[in-house]
């Protein structure tokens, strides 16, 4: 294939070219990063809590009027003792929070009381004996908690635990040597040994400011004796539904004097973690939304523009089929003519893709492009470029010779 | 002459429909792409108070210290109980509120056998025309019931509705959480988003609106811990209110109204001297190090626009600028195609400027049908927001009468301006050449 006459011919239709290849080059740049934005989303949102979340139920329980301490710890028994009894429900505990909930007490770990210098931060979730067989987590190392242990703490009282289980995640980092497992750490000013280590648990956060620690969890051996209350429940496989359908009424039916909200007072993981995750799913759906919409119509530019020369170029496509030209020639010039203008539209479009990126990572902090994205960027809008102009191409290869003696 | 253009550009968009169609689609969905990120952007971007939000305040003391305290040495975001009490005492500027989130139940009384949740806030009796919340009966509690530690409460009127049934209830008495209040005012309905005056609680602040708001005085007096956010520093060895209140923990948000900059000057020199106080008592062993922001600053600081929005926008309008250039060739090769047309009428005596005239206007009618494409897009765009984003935040996302119009004004404007040069080839057409040829 001759590739200077293409340019010779190019170089008359430099406006209609430059358009062509501007909008390879933005389209390219805006889809990478789209790609990249939607990669980055899924996988942030695909994270596993360590929860096992098909078969877990959260109520959010508030007590009406001012119950003491005192008070509260027995209401609380009574409602784990109604929560176990109902048909489905495995197991039961009582917690101040759960994980992707949005909201949890958050404190510094370290080896040393003073917190000046922590290793980390950590969420901190109270739990008794039940909380990990609840839950689902698995323990990779050490023990549970043992019921003589549980401790009981109002709103702001002293949390000073003996005993924590932590996260993998967390061990690692306190004692990257591997050998947490009975060694102490401090979250108080009284050092805690840490009894076991869980495979995972998720912190209540999803926020992109605590990504950092977010599988830096501990569990503490309190129940924690405020008006707000979450209980974590255990359903027996296939009986989420029948569970949910039937708790709000059976904790009422127990006690009048509390608030569980008839509209979100009881929630199943999945709509838990799709409430969390909900911004990084609207924004992979977006993204993909504008990447495919961005593509079909930087395709349709392409069938336009092409299609307008070969209306343009008939008679001139007549001449060289007169000439000798085979239909494979003239299909092939049109296809190498549109492979020139996309080649250079992909150049520049990395050059800006890779720009973007820089400039999306100063405002927004987001990771750098992974080189990989640029290069399917490249193939897919090559690809596009060469399906795009297909069609106008087919129809300039079925130009006849004799269009070269007709006048326009 | 311009009626006369635009309809034969009107005519001219049945004469080559598939490209025309192709134009229509590009911009419909450019600007309904660019419309439907900017409704939700302008929704979580928005002034919530724009009257007076250069004339609030926000006055942050640094008791934390240089070693504890967040990132670039800011002070926390909110106050402790001494800091709060003593800007309170002080009483440095002309209205001035302290607010924290408190958590109630509205017991069950007479009509209902079930608690109601109340949650709102404490705050002090400026609140209520600092922030120019609307009554629709009574009004706040004065300076004296703050003093009084009065047990009056404001509700909103979404409770009026459940507790009363709408009525006026001024003055009838609740029982919230074991103690009897008596209803002084009722809002209308009142929540500006997001809640610029409590910041602090953060993942609340697009939040529904508040059931209550009681007298900061009493709150305290009842022990009630925030029910919204609450930060420490160090190790937490507080068992009780008492030492509570004494800790370096913060959780109760100040806001003052200041009219000149005058007196922003004084009180940011207040507030200086304040700390400096503090620092010669030996409570702080450091420079005194303070910040007055208003509210727009403070949204910013805080960073209240989700950064997902922002990406929406800058990728939408990277989207939409793709759509013109694909419409400048477009338009290059509709208008390309009616060479001969041109060169006959310039032939005829059509001058270069009447030509670019009619091309332009041709171009306008194929913005305006791409317009109304692109606000069928964004009305369905906008109604899907909820799908893509948090529900409080799509609520907020609404087609008004601004957003139809500015729509259709983006397409057509966009569309001319892609027609700069498409036209400007047409008017160059050779009359003599295109007739030789044809």
């Amino acid at each position: 294939m001759q590739i200077r006459p293409i340019l010779a011919t190019l170089k008359h239709h430099k406006a209609g070219t430059l358009l062509i290849a501007m909008q390879i080059a933005l389209t390219l740049a805006i889809v990478c990063n789209a790609l990249f934005i939607i990669r980055q989303r899924v996988s942030h949102l695909s994270q596993p809590s360590g929860v096992d979340e098909a078969n877990v139920l959260v109520v959010l329980n508030e007590w009406a009027g001012k119950p003491s301490p005192g008070e509260i710890a027995s209401l609380m028994a009574a409602d784990v003792d109604t929560l176990r009894r109902l048909p489905g429900v495995a197991d039961a505990y009582a917690s101040n929070t759960y994980p992707l909930s949005g909201g949890g007490i958050a404190f510094g770990i370290g080896h040393s009381p003073d917190k000046l210098k922590p290793v980390s931060t950590t969420a901190i979730y109270f739990a008794d004996q039940d909380a990990l067989p609840t839950l689902g987590l698995k323990l990779v190392a050490g023990r549970n908690f043992r019921a003589d242990e549980i401790g009981q703490v109002d709103r702001h009282g002293d949390i000073q635990p003996g005993a924590i289980i932590v996260t993998r995640g967390l061990a690692d980092r306190l004692f990257p040597d591997g050998s947490a497992l009975g060694k102490t750490a401090y979250i108080s000013r009284q050092p805690s040994t840490i009894v076991g280590i869980v495979e995972r648990l998720q912190s209540p956060w999803v926020d992109s400011g605590m990504a950092e620690w977010a599988d830096c969890s501990t569990l503490v051996p309190y129940r924690q004796l405020t008006a707000a209350t979450r209980y974590v429940l255990r359903v027996r496989p296939g009986q989420l539904e029948d569970v949910r359908r039937h708790v709000r009424a059976a904790l009422y039916a127990a006690n009048r004097m509390r608030v569980i909200s008839p509209k979100d007072g009881v929630r199943t993981f999945a709509e838990i973690r799709a409430d969390a995750y909900k911004s990084d799913r609207g924004m992979a759906i977006l993204m993909g939304v504008i990447s495919v919409v961005l593509l079909a119509i930087t395709a349709a530019g392409i069938v336009g523009l092409s299609s307008f020369w070969v209306g343009q170029r008939r008679k001139q496509i007549g001449v060289r089929r007169a000439l000798g030209a085979t239909r494979h020639d003239i299909l092939g010039y049109f296809l190498t003519e549109n492979l020139l203008i996309s080649t250079v539209g992909v150049l520049v479009g990395s050059v800006l893709a890779l720009g973007l990126n820089l400039w999306l990572m100063k405002q927004f902090e987001l990771a750098r492009i992974a080189p990989g994205y640029v290069v399917a960027g490249v193939v897919v809008l090559l690809l596009l470029g060469q399906g795009a102009v297909l069609a106008p191409a087919l129809r300039a290869s079925r130009v006849p010779p004799v269009e070269a003696t007709r006048s326009v | 002459m311009f009626a006369h253009y635009f309809e034969l550009g009107l005519r001219s968009l049945r004469r080559n429909p598939a490209l025309t169609a192709l134009m229509v689609m590009a911009i419909g969905f450019g600007v309904a792409a660019s419309m439907i990120t900017y409704s939700v952007f302008r929704a979580v971007s928005g002034n919530p108070i724009p009257g007076k939000s250069s004339q609030l305040f926000i006055p942050q003391v640094d008791a934390w210290g240089p070693q504890q305290n967040l990132a670039n040495n800011e002070p926390a975001e909110a106050l402790g109980y001494i800091d709060a009490m003593a800007l309170l005492r002080a009483h440095a500027a002309k209205r001035q509120t302290m607010l924290y989130q408190v958590q109630l139940a509205a017991m069950p009384d007479g009509n209902r056998d079930l608690p109601l949740t109340a949650n709102g806030y404490a705050v002090t009796s400026d609140f209520f025309s600092m922030f120019d919340a609307p009554f629709r009966f009574g009004g706040g509690w004065s300076a004296q019931d703050d003093d009084a530690r009065a047990t009056d409460v404001v509700i909103s009127g979404a409770l009026n509705q459940k507790l009363f049934g709408g009525v006026n209830s001024v003055g009838r008495t609740v029982d919230f959480s074991g103690h009897d209040y008596r209803v002084v005012g009722v809002l209308d309905h009142w929540n500006p988003r997001p809640r610029f005056y409590d910041l602090f609680t953060g993942a609340n602040s697009f939040a529904d609106e508040p059931d209550i708001y009681m007298p900061f005085a009493r709150a305290l007096d009842l022990h009630m811990y925030t029910a919204g956010r609450n930060s420490c520093r160090g190790t937490i060895s507080f068992t009780n209110w008492q030492a509570y209140t004494q800790s370096n923990c913060v959780w109760i948000t100040s806001w003052v109204e200041l009219d000149s900059p005058a007196e922003v000057t004084r009180y940011r020199d207040f507030l200086t001297h304040y700390a400096a106080g503090q620092q010669h008592a030996g409570r702080f062993d450091w420079a005194p190090n303070v910040r007055l922001r208003d509210v727009v600053q403070w949204m910013d600081y805080e960073k209240v626009v989700p950064p997902e929005s922002r990406i929406a926008l800058v990728v939408a309008l990277g989207f939409f600028l793709i759509c013109l250039v694909n419409t400048i060739g477009l338009l290059l090769a509709k208008f390309m195609r009616r060479a001969g047309e041109i060169g006959v009428r310039r032939a005829l005596g059509a001058t270069r400027g009447e030509i670019y005239e009619q091309y332009l206007i041709e171009a306008g009618t194929v913005g305006l049908a791409g317009g109304v494409l692109g606000l069928l897009l964004t009305a369905l765009g906008v109604s899907g927001v909820g799908i893509l984003f948090q529900p409080q935040i799509a609520r907020l996302a609404h087609l008004d009468a601004s957003l139809v119009g500015l729509t259709l004004v983006v397409a057509i404007a966009a569309t001319v301006l892609a027609a700069f040069y498409p036209a400007w080839r047409a008017a160059r057409v050779q009359p003599a050449w295109q007739l030789k040829s044809s």
